[in-house]
């Protein structure tokens, strides 16, 4: 009953995308319940999962194939199995439940899109791999669900591949995470190898009993991987460009699937990374850099849903420093409420974006009333920047406290055990629980100050005006913009992804339409977990129930100081607004490295520099040396041989005097030969 | 299914193809109906093969041993296994599938008649090459191959024309002997430079032993051979398979070859030809002469390497270029694929050689397919040069809006091709990697192949960009722009397109229901393999553990 369950929570949206794309034309009526059904049927059936499973654990495994493994008669099979427990039964939970929302929400969003049912079809396969990465006990498998969500995001954020950037960015997404893709491979060889088996369990029970012979090896290979899916630096460049997708694909990328997987991956294996030390400091310096570097790129940014990207990334990084410090309950619990609040900031800002029809914060800034054009967006976004700014008693506030936490016990060395049998061997250096509380501390402030930077900026003037800017009154309508050759990409990036299908004329119409039905009820329906779910880990009975009954109650210690930080960080942000009104606030704020930060810190750059340009240099060599130098001794070996035809040509006189003259001389030398 | 029956279906899967180009000699056959129906006939021979075979049962099945020239000790020994039984069901359908198409989409040249006689011909040898069991069969059915695939290069193939009759005075002074017959020249010669080696090779295996019966020198696994004969027999056979594999650097007959050839044409070299180069490594060059296998492993995973590398940076150059051509592209990957297969041959170990059968199938399929989408790509804008399909615009050719389905299709295949799990390009390459994770440990050289593991591993990360960066060019672009627009881009124009339709643009039919009947097959397997691999892992795994023999 249960692995029926659990392949069922799998393969509903994988049958819907295989048939939503089979019969898309013969019914295009069928197109929307075929997207939004089965995968809310798979969100139920998780949740049923979820129940049934509880705290407890449970394995199944089915053969998928033999590989004959290295040697003859020690075969390595690959299972289609099940390693369930409570990280993995709620993280599908946050899958289905936000994919829901998303499809939902894109019946509306992109309902004038010719290119609707291929869309959705992607997104359930996306779904699918998701689930598959979060269900799946056998590391093989794992990778193909891993890599599948990488095409799958390749071609949702190339959605729009009439535009530049889109097309751009789509590649790059798929080529930096499969950057971190190739060492995660060879990690998983090395695990295999180590625990002799693909099983997640025994890789599981040979790390917890000392079996993983060179355990930092294989966690540091593992983490590229992990950095590579869930944008930590320094891989984290594909996602702030990925923004160039439909905005709901970006909730997905941002709350469930994708970027979790990393995170996921992690926590799931979290008793290799236990085993070295080395590479848990590597993770919290990683999750520090992360944290602080997309914090001040937030508090540059222009365009809303790169601030939003920059905020994942940055909460991504606390998930990360929370494993760092060897707490996978707190990183599950920052998983789940920021799922849930990123995917409501998302397809919040969605909505706005169609109100304002730009991206543009500053554009933004300038339309007056915004609000009221979408007044349930205006408050979902509120509600989900308060929680990213950890306000309590919002969702983000408890979860972010309890990553602090964790940092803080791992100060002296302690840290929740893993339920799985005996930890001695395993520790937890003191430098990365230092290095993630002061960077967490010190990311708090500046999330706070670039959220309210974010509330100003999008929503805060508000005067109910009709003063439009030209061809802001955009309505619903997703089709992409038209204009290609724009010379420059930065000013492609800024201009409205919607271009306007309605008539001032119809100004009464555009606003009913800015906020559907079928648009509104994810936003509320998001925005409860994004206010409560924070309220869940207070009794143990409840969220950590699920989890590994660890408590995740705020500590006074961390709590306090956090909440200062915050506050602190929404004073700074309200104040420099206040200092110079009219002027960005993040400007203000930043200061000298506002040029910097605008730009990601040049990381782009760098990898064109380091990566991009010598391999672009070695592909001209191998086709120079292809061309001229492989041709050249086979066009060498053709005139040799015409050559040595010609000479033996010449041979053939004719002459009979020469013949003899020859075959006398031969004849001596011979003779001369044998006597000597 | 009892063993007789198997073994007559077998012996009749080369002659059916055979008597059929027989039958196209007369001239009362209408070889528009002869071509389908003869290699549509072999096609459910060999599914009644693969039917009756049993799973079970490890070893050859469906053997027909008789004696042929027993002054030399040559036999007529057919029969079929794990690892041939999958490349003979894909010969079979690749063939199929070319002969419907070539009659519905004639290639240039001269008549139906001998293109058909001669495909049934090539389809005779190639079957013939994977069920032989003798080495002199072996060698005579993987040289009957050549002449067929010669001509049907040479005279059916593209000698880079442009689009018809815009250059009639620059074709007529082209010299007569154009690119095409270059192109198969060179196939010819350099094949044949191999096979001489090869044969050279066979003589002395065959000498030596005393047979030259394949599975009685497998299950012999090298005794009674001298390490000094095992090694010259290894490198002779090694590099006459090699060229046709073809393995950096004997590679540069098949760029040309594929550009020249006509569809039908590139199917089959790079879903049939190339394997029989790895199939010979697998089925000969293992169990016959271990010990000089052995020898040369590490040079030929190095040289698999630097062709993975190589194919795919070269590939990369030309994709970023204004002009390149999408089939040259397409033939340059396969080099890259191919030698994902020869690393896997090269660890010796049973993951490796699983990985390499099942990317020897894989690849098949898949770049099957690609030039199926190519040829047809080509048949609409009458030149495969991404400079004409991109018509000036330097952002990409907007084939997903100009011909979804064709587009469409064309990303699947790039995406198959980069290795995609869930698609049949990927357990080979990961079979490969994990085997030369642990390469076979009398191999010495543990760190060498972790190595080219890695290099292998970058490669998959090149290949992926350079898949991509074509899908780009041919799928993605610019947005439709109306006529007006086109010459005065305007502000009012560049608001106008609200319509849902987009103006009317070149017109580009999308991919008929013929077309894509005949594809079909390609994308359902090729999602199967993926999907379900012990379909071929099943076969192949308990084959390879019986070649690689007691350790």
């Amino acid at each position: 009953m249960t692995p029926a369950l659990a392949a069922l929570v799998i393969l509903l949206p994988f049958a819907a995308g295989t048939v939503g794309l089979l019969t898309g034309r013969l019914a295009p009526g069928l197109a929307r319940p075929l997207a939004v059904l089965p995968t809310a049927l798979s969100a139920a059936l998780a949740v049923v999962l979820a129940v049934r499973i509880g705290s407890g654990q449970a394995d199944f495994a089915a053969p998928l194939t033999p590989t004959g493994g290295w040697s003859a008669g020690r075969d390595m099979p690959i299972s289609l199995a099940f390693h369930l427990d409570g990280l993995a039964t709620l993280t599908a939970v946050l899958v289905g439940v936000v994919a829901t929302c998303v499809q939902i929400y894109s019946t509306s969003y992109l309902r004038d899109d010719p290119r609707y049912r291929s869309y959705a079809a992607v997104v359930s396969f996306f779904t699918s791999a998701m689930l598959l990465v979060v269900l799946t006990g056998d590391l093989v498998v794992l990778m193909v669900g891993w890599e599948v969500m990488g095409i799958c995001s390749y071609l949702l954020i190339g959605h729009h591949w009439e535009k530049r950037d889109a097309r751009s960015a789509s590649l790059k997404a798929f080529l930096v995470t499969k950057l971190g893709d190739v060492p995660f491979l060879f990690g998983l060889f090395l695990l295999a190898f180590d625990a002799g088996t693909f099983r997640i369990d025994g890789v599981l029970t040979a790390a917890v009993n000392g079996r993983i012979d060179h355990p930092t090896l294989a966690a540091l290979l593992l983490l590229a991987g992990a950095v590579g899916k869930s944008a930590q630096f320094p891989l984290h460049t594909w996602l702030p460009d990925a923004m160039a997708g439909p905005t709901p694909v970006s909730a997905l990328i941002h709350a469930a699937t994708m970027v979790a997987a990393g995170i996921y991956l992690i926590a799931r294996l979290h008793p290799v990374f236990l085993a070295s030390g080395a590479a848990l400091l590597v993770l919290a310096v990683l999750a520090a850099i992360t944290m602080i570097g997309s914090a001040l790129c937030a508090l540059a940014q222009d365009d809303v849903k790169r601030v939003l990207a920059y905020s994942t990334v940055g909460q991504l990084g606390y998930m990360a420093g929370a494993l760092a410090c060897g707490d996978r309950d707190a990183a599950a619990f920052h998983l789940l409420t920021h799922g849930a609040f990123k995917a409501l900031l998302f397809l919040s800002a969605g909505v706005l974006i169609h109100a304002a029809g730009t991206n543009s914060l500053a554009a933004m800034s300038r339309i007056r009333g915004l609000r009221h054009r979408a007044p349930d967006a205006f408050w979902c976004l509120t509600i989900g920047l308060l929680a990213l700014a950890g306000i309590p008693p919002f969702s983000g506030f408890f979860s972010k406290d309890a990553v602090l936490a964790a940092a803080e016990h791992a100060t002296s060395g302690t840290f929740h055990a893993p339920p799985t049998g005996d930890v001695t061997g395993l520790v937890v250096p003191a430098a990365a629980g230092w290095t993630v509380l002061l960077s967490g501390l010190l990311t708090a402030l500046l999330t706070a100050a670039y959220a309210t930077r974010l509330w100003l900026l999008a929503a805060g003037s508000p005067t109910p005006t009709l003063t439009l800017a030209a061809g802001a009154d955009s309505g619903a309508d997703s089709r992409p913009q038209p204009v290609e050759n724009s010379a420059d990409p930065q000013l492609t990036a800024h201009q409205p992804t919607h271009q306007p299908a309605h008539q001032p004329a119809h100004q009464e119409a555009a606003d009913a339409a800015h906020e559907p039905p079928a648009q509104r009820w994810p936003l509320w329906a998001l925005a409860v977990p994004s206010f409560a779910l924070g309220l869940a880990g207070l009794n143990t009975h409840w969220l950590p129930a699920l989890l590994d009954q660890v408590g995740l109650r705020p500590a006074t210690t961390t709590a306090v100081p956090s909440l200062a930080c915050a506050v602190l960080g929404v004073l700074a942000g309200w104040g420099a607004a206040r200092a110079r009104p009219g002027a960005d606030p993040g400007r203000t704020l930043l200061g000298p490295l506002h040029a910097p930060a605008v730009r990601g810190f040049y990381v782009d750059a760098a990898y064109s520099l380091m990566f991009v340009r010598p391999v672009l240099g070695a592909a001209r060599l191998a086709r120079f040396l292809d061309a001229d130098v492989v041709e050249t001794y086979v066009r060498g070996t053709a005139a040799t041989t015409r050559g040595a035809g010609a000479a033996v040509r010449r041979a053939q006189t004719g002459n009979i005097q020469t013949y003899l003259g020859v075959l006398l001389a031969g004849a001596v030398v011979i003779g001369i030969l044998v006597v000597v | 299914m009892s063993p007789t029956v198997l073994s007559v279906l077998l012996a009749l899967l080369p002659a059916v193809p055979l008597a059929g180009s027989l039958a196209a000699l007369s001239p009362r056959t209408t070889p528009r109906r002869l071509g389908p129906a003869a290699t549509g006939l072999t096609l459910l021979l060999a599914i009644a093969v693969a039917a009756g075979y049993d799973y079970g049962r490890h070893g050859l099945q469906g053997q027909t041993d008789a004696s042929w020239i027993p002054s030399l000790g040559v036999r007529f020994h057919l029969g079929v296994d794990g690892i041939s039984l999958p490349l003979l069901v894909l010969t079979a359908l690749l063939t199929f599938l070319c002969a419907v198409h070539a009659e519905r989409r004639p290639p240039h040249g001269p008549g139906a008649r001998p293109r058909t006689g001669l495909l049934l011909v090539l389809e005779a040898g190639m079957i013939g090459t994977f069920a032989a069991q003798d080495l002199i069969l072996f060698f005579l059915a993987f040289e009957f191959v050549l002449i067929p695939m010669y001509l049907l290069i040479a005279r059916w193939g593209d000698d880079g024309a442009p689009v018809a009759g815009r250059h009639p005075a620059k074709e007529a002074l082209r010299a007569p002997p154009g690119p095409a017959q270059g192109a198969a020249n060179r196939f010819l010669l350099y094949t044949l430079l191999g096979s001489v080696l090869m044969l050279v090779g066979f003589l002395l295996v065959g000498l030596h032993a005393g047979t030259f019966d394949m599975p009685a020198l497998a299950a012999r696994h090298g005794a009674g051979l001298g390490h000094g004969t095992q090694l010259a027999a290894a490198l002779l056979i090694g590099i006459g398979l090699a060229v046709k594999a073809p393995m950096w650097p004997l590679h540069s007959w098949l760029p040309d070859a594929h550009t020249a050839a006509p569809t039908i044409g590139s199917v089959l070299l790079a879903g049939v030809l190339l394997k029989m180069g790895t199939y010979g490594l697998v089925r000969i060059l293992v169990p016959e002469v271990p010990y000089g296998t052995r020898q040369l492993a590490p040079y030929l995973a190095a040289f698999g390497v630097v062709g993975i590398l190589w194919g795919a940076l070269v590939c990369l150059d030309m994709v970023r270029r204004r002009a390149a051509d999408l089939k040259r592209i397409i033939a340059y990957s396969s080099i890259g694929h191919m030698g994902f297969v020869l690393l896997g041959i090269a660890t010796l170990t049973p993951a490796g050689l699983n990985g390499a059968l099942f990317a020897n199938i894989g690849h098949g399929l898949i770049t099957g397919l690609l030039f199926f989408l190519v040829g047809a790509v080509k048949e609409r804008y009458g030149s495969a040069d991404l400079a004409v399909l991109e018509d000036g615009s330097d952002a990409g050719a907007a084939l997903y809006r100009r011909a979804p389905r064709l587009g469409g299709l064309l990303a699947l295949g790039a995406i198959a091709g980069l290795g995609l799990p869930g698609l049949a390009g990927f357990w080979g390459e990961l079979l490969a990697l994990l085997g030369s994770f642990h390469a076979d440990p009398a191999l010495g050289h543990r760190t060498t192949y972790l190595v080219l593991m890695a290099l292998g591993g970058l490669g998959t990360l090149l290949t992926a960009g350079y898949l991509l960066l074509m899908v780009r060019r041919v799928c993605m672009g610019p947005p439709a722009v109306p006529p007006v627009a086109r010459h005065h881009p305007s502000e009012e124009a560049l608001r106008a397109p609200n319509s849902p339709e987009p103006a009317a643009e070149p017109g580009i039919p999308d991919a008929s229901r013929f077309e894509l009947g005949v594809w079909a097959p390609l994308v359902a397997l090729t999602a199967v393999a993926g999907l379900w691999p012990a379909v071929l892992l099943r076969l192949t795994d308990p084959a390879v553990t019986a070649l690689l023999g007691p350790r």
